[in-house]
C-alpha cells in the first residue's frame, strides 16, 4: 500500500438526505498531476474536501504516504491547499501570509525571511511582500496563493478550482505555470476543475466524476478517444453520439445499425452481441466531408450551416432521417465554398467509432 | 443614426452630480432641512443657552460650576464606568452568539435571530419591569435560590449596580450581536479551512484568523452600545441605587426640578464632548468607516492606532500560544485516532453558550405574561391564582385608551412622515456620487449618535418658543427625527442589493422614469420599504425621552404613562400592558418576517 502516495478506497459522504459523494476509490503515484474533472455537484470538491481533513467523510478510507488517514485533523495531514477563491488572509501582507505555515510549524525567524523571499521569487513576485492581498491582481492573488503552499513543501498539494475567477488568457498563462511548478519540484497534485480543457492540459490523468461517483480514470489521451462511458464521452470535448443496433460482430469490426439507416464499422469491442442495442461517439474533427466514399464509414446529407470559429470550421449536415452530425475541420480558404443546401457525403475511420455499453441504457 | 452616434460622447451618461444643478438635490433636501431645523438648530440653541447666564450675557459661570462641584464629574465617571461594563459585558455575551449565527444554515439563522431580537422589539419599560419581578427581594429568582437552599437570605440583585447592569446589558446586547454578526456574516469561511492546511490548530487558527477578522465588528458593535449607554437613564432609575445615577438624570433634574435651561445645556455639552472625545480615539484606533458594518483593513497611521495594534497583536499571540499549548496538552491525554471521529466538544460548547445568552435575552420579556393574571394586588411572583382583572381595568381605563390611541397615531404619522423624508434620502445616497456623500450620510444618520436626552431637551425648548409643546404634532416631528436614520440606513441597505439595471431594462422598453419607479422599482423593493415602516414605527412606538419633555405631561403616550405608572406604584395592571404591547409587537415582527420572507421568495 506504500507505493502509493494517495489514497482513498470507497469514500461516502452525505449531506442530510443529499448524498454527495457515492464511493470514490482513487490512487495517486508520487509526483503525479491527477484532475477531478466534472459538472457542479458531482462530488469532486466533496472529495478533495475529505482529502484536506475539512469534512469526515462517512464511510471509507483515506491514506496518506500509507498511513490511516480519516480523521486527522488537516493541520496534521502536511498538505498545500489552494483554494478557489485564494484564501489569502485579507488582514495579513503577503510576507505574513505566505510566512503563516512556517511560523505555525515554528520555525526561526531568519529561516523564515529566507524561505519567503525564495518562493516570492519563484512565482516572480519578490517586489509585493509588504502589500496587503487586495492591492494585487487576481492573477497575482493566485501567485501568492501557490507560493504560500509551496514554502512549507507539502507532499501533497490539492487545488480546488483554482483558476476559475480568472480571464481566459490569464487562466491560459497561469495554467502553464503551474504545471511548469509541478514539473520543477516534483510535487503531486490533486487538482480539481470543471474545465476539460484545463483538465487535458495540465494532468498526467484525469479522473472523470459524475454525480457523487467516479466515471472513468485515464490520461487525457485515453479518455479523449476511447471513453468507456456516455458521460465521459460527452463531457470531455465535443461529440456525434448515436444509438445504434449491433448486426455483426466481426474478427477485428462491429458492424451496426445507426440512425438513418446507416451501416456503422466500429473496432472490436469485446462485450458487444449481437442485436444489443449500443451507442457509438464520433468526434467532429474524424468526420471528413471530402465525399470519399471508399472510407469505412460513409453517410449522405444535406450541409445545414457553416461556422466559420477562427483556426476551426463546424459543418452542421442534416441526415435523412432529420439526425444532426457535426464536422470540424481546420479552416482553410475553401472552407466557405462549399454551398448551404449542397448534398455532401460524410466520412470517418472505422477506428474513430467508438462503441459505448456500459450505461447505453442510463 | 450616424449623427445621433456622432453626439454621444457630448452626452454625461454617469450620475455625478454637478454643483450648478440645484434640481437634482431635490429630492435630499426636505431631509436636509427638516433635520437641519427640528434637529441640529434645537441643539445648537441649548448648547448655546450653557453659554449665557439668566440675565442673558455672556458666561462661564455653568461651566466653572460643573468644574468646581465634584458630583457632575462624579455622575460621568459613573456614566462612563456604566457604559463600559455594560460593553464589555454585551460584547463578551453576544460575541458566541454572533459566532453561531453567522456560522449556521440561513434558515437555523433566521429563526434564532427573532428570538435574539425579542428584547429589542419588546417595549423598552416592559424588559424593565421584568427585571423587577425577576430579580426582586421577592422575585423569581430568589424564589428559586433560596427553595434550592443556595443562599440563606435573598440576595440583592437590584436597586445596585448588579441590577443596572442586568437590565443595561439585556436591553443593547441584541444591538451588539447584530452589529458583530453583520461583520461576521462577511467573513470567508475559507479562510479559516485554509489556516487549517497550513498547519493552525482550531484555536489557533480562531484567534490568527478569524479573530481579528471579525475585531472590527466587536469594535463597532461595542461602539454602538457604549455610545447608547451612556444617553440611558430608565434603567438605572428603576434598576439601579441611589449610587447608580447616570449623567441623564442629572439633566432631567435640572430641567424639571430646578428649571435651570443654562446648566442642564452645560451638562449636556459634557456629554455630547464625551461622546465625541470616545469618537475621536474610535477613529484612531478603527476608522469609522468600520461603524456600518464595512471591514476595512487599512492600518492606521496615528500614534493611538499604532499601540492598539500593537496591543491586540501581542493579546492574539497570548491567546492563541494558549490554545496551541492547549491542544497539545489534549493530545497527549487523549492521543489522536485516525480511524474514529474525534468529539466536536467545541462546537457543543458554542450552542450552550449561546442558548443560555439567548434564554437570558427572551425569559424576561416571557415572565412578565403569568404576573399579569394574577390576583394579588401587587406585582410579585409567583403569580397568584388566575384573574382578567388587571386586563379588564387597563381595557376600561380612559388614561390608557388615550395613550394607547396616541401612541398608535404618533408612531404611523412619524412613520410615514419619516418614509417620505428618509426614502428619497436614501435612493439619493445610494443612486449617486459626489463630493462630501461620506459627511451626507454620516449627518444623515447623526440622530442615532446624539444621545436622545439631548435631542429630547432641545425639542423642548425649541416647542416652547413655536407652543408645540404638549400637542401631537410636536411629538410626531420629534419621533421623525429618530425615524429618518433607520429609515435611510435599512433603504439603503436594500438597494445595494438591487440590480439598477432592471431599471434600465424598464426605460429601453419604453416606461418612463415615473412608470419605472412605480410599476418596477418600488414593487420590488416593497420588503424593503415595509421593513423600514415597521421599524420607524416601533422606534416611534416605543419611544419615551422625547415623549418625556415635548408632552409637557399633558397628553401621554403608552411608554409615557408606563413610566409615570411605575413612579407611582408598581401594579399588575403594567405587566397586563406590558403582555398585550408583547403580543402586539411579536404581530408585527412576525408580519415583517413573513413579508420579508415573501419578498425573498420572488
Amino acid at each position: 500500500m506504500t507505493e502509493y502516495k494517495l489514497r482513498t478506497r470507497n469514500v461516502r459522504k452525505t449531506y442530510g438526505s443529499v448524498v454527495a459523494l457515492k464511493a470514490a476509490s482513487i490512487e495517486m503515484q508520487e509526483g503525479e498531476f491527477l484532475t477531478l474533472l466534472g459538472p457542479s455537484g458531482s462530488g469532486k470538491t466533496t472529495l478533495l474536501m475529505a482529502i484536506a481533513g475539512l469534512n469526515n467523510p462517512d464511510s471509507g478510507d483515506i491514506w496518506i504516504d500509507g498511513k490511516l488517514a480519516n480523521f486527522l485533523p488537516p493541520f496534521k495531514r502536511d498538505l498545500g491547499m489552494v483554494f478557489q477563491n485564494y484564501a489569502l488572509f485579507p488582514h495579513m501582507n503577503i510576507f505574513d501570509n505566505i510566512a503563516f505555515p512556517l511560523r505555525m510549524r515554528k520555525m526561526p525567524m531568519a529561516l523564515i525571511r529566507k524561505e519567503v523571499a525564495r518562493v516570492l521569487e519563484i512565482v516572480e513576485l519578490d517586489h509585493v511582500a509588504k502589500r496587503f492581498p487586495r492591492e494585487l491582481s487576481g492573477g497575482q492573488q493566485q501567485r501568492i496563493a501557490l507560493a504560500r503552499c509551496f514554502v512549507y513543501k507539502p507532499s501533497i498539494i490539492l487545488m480546488d478550482e483554482p483558476l476559475g475567477a480568472l480571464d481566459k488568457k490569464l487562466r491560459e498563462s497561469l495554467q502553464r505555470e503551474i504545471k511548469q511548478l509541478h514539473e520543477n519540484l516534483g510535487i503531486t497534485v490533486l487538482y480539481v476543475t470543471h474545465d476539460q480543457e484545463e483538465a487535458m492540459v495540465m494532468s498526467d490523468r484525469i479522473c472523470v466524476m459524475n454525480d457523487g461517483s467516479i466515471d472513468q480514470i485515464g490520461t487525457p489521451n485515453e479518455l479523449y478517444f476511447q471513453p468507456s462511458t456516455m458521460f465521459s464521452a460527452d463531457f470531455l470535448g465535443e461529440s456525434n453520439l448515436f444509438d445504434a443496433q449491433v448486426l455483426e460482430v466481426g474478427k477485428d469490426s462491429v458492424l451496426m445499425r445507426g440512425p438513418a439507416g446507416m451501416n456503422v464499422l466500429g473496432e472490436l469491442k469485446e462485450s458487444v452481441k449481437i442485436g444489443e442495442q449500443v451507442k457509438f461517439m464520433i468526434r467532429p474533427e474524424t468526420v471528413d466531408t471530402d465525399n470519399d466514399v471508399t472510407r469505412d464509414n460513409a453517410v449522405e446529407g444535406i450541409l445545414k450551416e457553416v461556422i466559420v470559429f477562427g483556426q476551426i470550421t463546424k459543418y452542421f449536415i442534416e441526415l435523412s432521417d432529420g439526425t444532426e452530425m457535426v464536422s470540424t475541420q481546420l479552416t482553410s480558404r475553401s472552407s466557405s465554398t462549399i454551398e448551404i443546401g449542397q448534398r455532401i457525403i460524410l466520412n470517418w475511420a472505422k477506428t474513430s467509432t467508438v462503441i459505448l455499453t456500459s450505461d447505453a441504457g442510463s | 443614426m450616424s449623427s445621433k452616434s456622432e453626439q454621444l460622447p457630448s452626452v454625461t451618461y454617469t450620475p455625478i452630480v454637478r454643483p450648478r444643478n440645484w434640481s437634482r438635490f431635490l429630492s435630499i433636501s426636505p431631509a436636509i432641512l427638516f433635520l437641519g431645523f427640528f434637529f441640529i438648530y434645537p441643539v445648537v440653541l441649548l448648547l448655546g443657552l450653557s453659554f449665557v447666564d439668566s440675565s442673558g450675557t455672556l458666561t462661564l459661570e455653568h461651566y466653572t460650576r460643573l468644574y468646581e462641584k465634584a458630583v457632575y464629574v462624579k455622575v460621568l465617571l459613573i456614566t462612563l464606568k456604566i457604559a463600559g461594563w455594560t460593553t464589555i459585558f454585551s460584547i463578551l455575551a453576544g460575541y458566541p452568539i454572533a459566532y453561531l449565527l453567522s456560522t449556521v444554515k440561513s434558515s437555523t439563522r433566521n429563526s434564532l435571530v427573532i428570538w435574539v431580537l425579542m428584547p429589542f422589539w419588546t417595549s423598552f419599560l416592559v424588559r424593565t419591569f421584568a427585571w423587577i419581578v425577576l430579580l426582586g427581594r421577592h422575585g423569581a429568582l430568589n424564589e428559586l435560590l433560596l427553595a434550592l437552599g443556595i443562599v440563606d437570605a435573598p440576595v440583592r440583585l437590584i436597586f445596585n449596580f448588579t441590577g443596572v447592569m442586568i437590565g443595561m446589558v439585556h436591553a443593547l446586547m441584541p444591538l451588539c450581536v447584530l452589529t458583530m454578526m453583520s461583520v461576521m456574516e462577511n467573513i470567508d469561511r475559507n479562510l479559516v479551512s485554509a489556516a487549517s492546511t497550513l498547519g493552525a490548530r482550531g484555536g489557533q487558527a480562531f484567534w490568527r484568523i478569524y479573530f481579528p477578522l471579525s475585531a472590527p465588528g466587536v469594535a463597532a458593535g461595542g461602539m454602538l452600545v457604549f455610545i447608547t449607554s451612556l444617553g440611558f437613564f430608565i434603567t438605572p432609575a428603576l434598576l439601579g441605587g441611589a449610587r447608580d445615577t447616570m449623567i441623564v438624570q442629572v439633566i432631567i433634574f435640572q430641567i424639571h426640578e430646578v428649571l435651570n435651561w443654562g446648566f442642564a445645556g452645560a451638562i449636556a455639552m459634557l456629554l455630547l464632548a464625551s461622546v465625541l472625545v470616545i469618537f475621536f480615539f474610535y477613529d484612531q484606533l478603527l476608522g469609522l468607516s468600520t461603524l456600518s458594518g464595512e471591514s476595512t483593513h487599512e492600518h492606521k497611521k496615528g500614534v493611538i492606532g499604532r499601540i492598539g495594534r500593537w496591543l491586540g497583536g501581542g493579546v492574539i499571540n497570548i491567546l492563541s500560544y494558549l490554545c496551541e499549548q492547549g491542544g497539545i496538552l489534549i493530545d497527549k491525554l487523549t492521543p489522536l485516532r485516525t480511524d474514529r471521529k474525534r468529539r466536536q466538544g467545541s462546537r457543543t460548547t458554542l450552542w450552550i453558550t449561546a442558548m443560555t445568552v439567548i434564554a437570558f435575552l427572551c425569559i424576561p420579556a416571557l415572565f412578565v405574561i403569568p404576573v399579569s393574571f394574577t390576583e394579588d394586588g401587587f406585582l410579585g411572583w409567583p403569580p397568584v391564582g388566575f384573574s382578567l382583572q388587571w386586563y379588564e381595568q387597563v381595557l376600561n381605563s380612559p388614561a390608557w385608551a388615550a395613550a394607547a390611541s396616541r401612541s398608535f397615531v404618533v408612531a404611523i404619522s412619524s412613520a410615514l412622515l419619516g418614509m417620505s423624508i428618509g426614502v428619497p434620502a436614501a435612493f439619493f445616497l445610494a443612486r449617486r456620487q459626489f463630493f462630501g456623500k461620506a459627511a451626507l450620510f454620516a449627518f444623515l444618520v447623526s440622530p442615532i449618535i446624539m444621545p436622545n436626552i439631548i435631542i429630547a431637551v432641545a425639542l423642548f425648548y425649541l416647542y416652547a418658543k413655536l407652543g408645540l409643546v404638549g400637542t401631537n404634532m410636536g411629538l410626531i416631528l420629534g419621533h421623525t427625527i429618530l425615524a429618518i436614520p433607520y429609515v435611510v440606513i435599512t433603504v439603503m441597505a436594500i438597494l445595494k442589493n438591487y440590480d439598477h439595471r432592471l431599471d434600465q431594462a424598464a426605460w429601453t422598453l419604453g416606461a418612463n422614469k415615473w412608470q419605472t419607479l412605480t410599476r418596477i422599482t418600488l414593487p420590488l423593493l416593497s420588503a424593503g420599504l415595509i421593513a423600514a415602516f415597521m421599524f420607524a414605527f416601533v422606534i416611534s412606538f416605543d419611544e419615551l425621552t422625547i415623549a418625556l419633555f415635548v408632552t409637557g405631561g399633558e397628553v401621554t403616550t403608552l411608554p409615557k404613562q408606563m413610566w409615570d405608572d411605575a413612579l407611582m406604584r408598581v401594579s399588575p395592571a403594567l405587566a397586563a400592558v406590558a403582555t398585550l404591547l408583547l403580543a402586539f409587537m411579536s404581530c408585527i415582527i412576525f408580519s415583517t418576517e413573513y413579508v420579508r420572507r415573501r419578498g425573498l421568495r420572488k
